[in-house]
């Protein structure tokens, strides 16, 4: 043993290490510190013997509990599907209508559409539904494509001009200006007759002119008065709400070289009665109608 | 004899062999193990080496620092599979060199953001967050849409690939650029699509006839977590 050296003022022993003149005191660890480091490593020792951890030869241990983080996972959502089981098997069996009469049912699958609203549709329609340009306002009661229970379970269903959808709802806006089915002028004059019937300040002589060629190419779907047609997922024109702005320049815009929104089909990537339940979420939010 | 740290401390060679002993040890215990133990190298259906055009995407995911604010890796608790879907497997990420899982969060996971949007959607987000995600503090990445994507070293990336073990194969190096530029056009596409299976091909950018960064950048985004089957995959035949 060398000899164990004490420092002159504390009275601490040294650990024998000297620079310059100067010792190192060899102060002890508190006691409580100690054990407590003790503890945490038998802890941890126990650990690994409970849980999976040492890598052997040919696999890593199992833990003498059997946990691992799939079974694990796959347990939550066992035990979370059947707590929820006997309202969504009937939610299944009940047609919208029913469910929007059933107290229960409602306040199920308002909740469970707002929770699937949350996940996948505010990115486009906005965490309070208020839509963004090029989105539509799901709160107000200007449907593009129809406000009915079944309505809205179809657009989320089969989506809107998506592609990989065989049932998607689809129209077609003629590109009037890009084509060159209208010439300048005329999308001009077309313009402000838009303008004229939406109630904004129009050039009367132009909206006039313009009311000739709305009959003649934009009639058909959008109606004779601008009023839209469901059918064809045409815009109202009459009024004061824009897909993708009231202005002058986006209007023509759109009838220059038109901009057509596409919504992904829910249908499989939700089960069928998470879309039961987020077409009555929405249908909830303040424009569904009655079922016709 | 006493030991002492004395002879080990006052000797840099030594310390050195040693500490190179010691940090080997550690090495050997944490890392070789994930080259042998079977779930750490399962196998599943579906996965494809990236294509050109895809790969352009990602290497542009992460010059842009993408990574910085969205993981790419759903763990497997109940509240990130209810949102984001199927907890990502290890698989999915074996083509990926580097990896992209991350632990950051500032925006979402996008693990599986795959055709979850519209490329519509993307352009408009990428170019300004803010038009159709109001309360969004995502940078805003308009410039992608007006930058041709540089082609010319596509084959070299594939190459760079297949050096560090992903199976691309000849022709598909041979063929990257023209596969590239077939990807992101709206016909033509029959022979990329041939090299790798489900892989779509459309304008993404809403240019046709010209390859930008967007397109590339959203071929990725909307193929990612697009892959596995998994109505097909056994999650129990993989509980080791």
């Amino acid at each position: 043993m060398p000899d164990i050296q004490r420092d002159e003022i504390s009275g601490t022993e040294t650990t024998g290490h000297e620079w310059d003149g100067i010792q190192e005191l060899n102060t002890p660890l508190p006691r409580w510190w100690l054990w407590t480091f003790y503890a945490t490593v038998i802890w941890g020792l126990g650990y690994t013997i409970a849980y999976p951890a040492w890598p052997m030869i040919s696999g890593a241990t199992t833990g003498v509990l059997g946990w691992n983080s799939r079974t694990q996972i796959a347990l939550e959502q066992a035990n979370a599907k059947a707590a929820q089981a006997s309202m969504v098997s009937r939610i299944e069996a009940a047609s919208l209508d029913e469910i929007t009469k059933d107290a229960d049912l409602l306040q199920f699958a308002k909740a469970g559409g707002a929770a699937a609203f949350k996940v996948n549709c505010v990115q486009c329609h906005g965490s309070g539904a208020a839509g963004a340009p090029g989105y539509p306002n799901l709160n107000d009661d200007d449907w593009i494509w129809g406000g009915s229970l079944e309505a809205i379970q179809t657009t989320l269903l089969h989506g809107i001009r998506y592609a990989q959808n065989p049932n998607t709802r689809d129209s077609q806006m003629p590109r009037f200006g890009v084509d060159g089915i209208l010439t300048p002028v005329q999308i001009v004059q077309v313009t402000e007759h838009v303008l004229a019937i939406s109630g904004q300040e129009a050039d009367a002589a132009a909206a006039q002119a313009g009311s000739v060629i709305f009959a003649e190419n934009c009639a058909a779907c959008h109606g004779a008065s601008g009023e839209g047609n469901r059918d064809l997922g045409s815009p109202a024109l009459a009024d004061a709400i824009w897909l993708y702005g009231s202005d002058r320049v986006a209007i023509a815009q759109q009838i220059t070289d038109p901009t057509m929104g596409v919504m992904p089909a829910w249908s499989p990537r939700l089960d069928a009665t998470s879309v039961k339940q987020l077409a009555v979420y929405v249908h909830s939010l303040g424009g569904g109608e009655p079922t016709p | 004899m006493q030991f002492s740290h004395k002879k080990i401390e006052t000797n840099a060679t030594l310390l050195m062999v040693l500490s190179f002993m010691v940090v080997t040890i550690g090495g050997l215990v944490e890392i070789a193990p994930l080259f042998y133990l079977q779930n750490t190298i399962e196998k599943v259906e579906g996965m494809r080496p990236y294509t050109p055009l895809e790969l352009a995407g990602r290497n542009i995911y992460i010059r842009e620092g993408c990574y910085v604010c969205h993981s790419q890796m759903i763990r497997p608790f109940r509240d990130e599979t209810e949102r984001y879907g199927h907890y990502s497997l290890a698989a999915e990420s074996m083509y990926d060199h580097p990896f992209q899982w991350g632990s950051k969060r500032t925006g979402p996971d996008l693990a599986r953001v795959g055709e979850k949007y519209s490329d519509e959607w993307h352009r408009a987000h990428l170019a300004n967050p803010r038009s159709v995600v109001p309360e969004s503090i995502m940078p805003a990445y308009g410039f992608l849409e007006t930058t041709d994507l540089n082609m010319k070293d596509a084959g070299e990336h594939l190459k760079a690939n297949q050096w560090v073990g992903v199976p691309y194969s000849d022709d598909q190096i041979a063929n990257a650029q023209a596969d590239l530029v077939a990807q992101a056009s709206v016909d033509g596409a029959e022979a990329m699509l041939a090299r790798y299976p489900k892989a779509q091909a459309r304008d993404y950018d809403g240019h046709p006839g010209r390859v930008t960064e967007m397109d590339a950048l959203i071929a990725y985004l909307q193929m990612l977590g697009t892959l596995v089957d998994f109505s097909a995959y056994q999650a129990e035949a993989n509980v080791r």
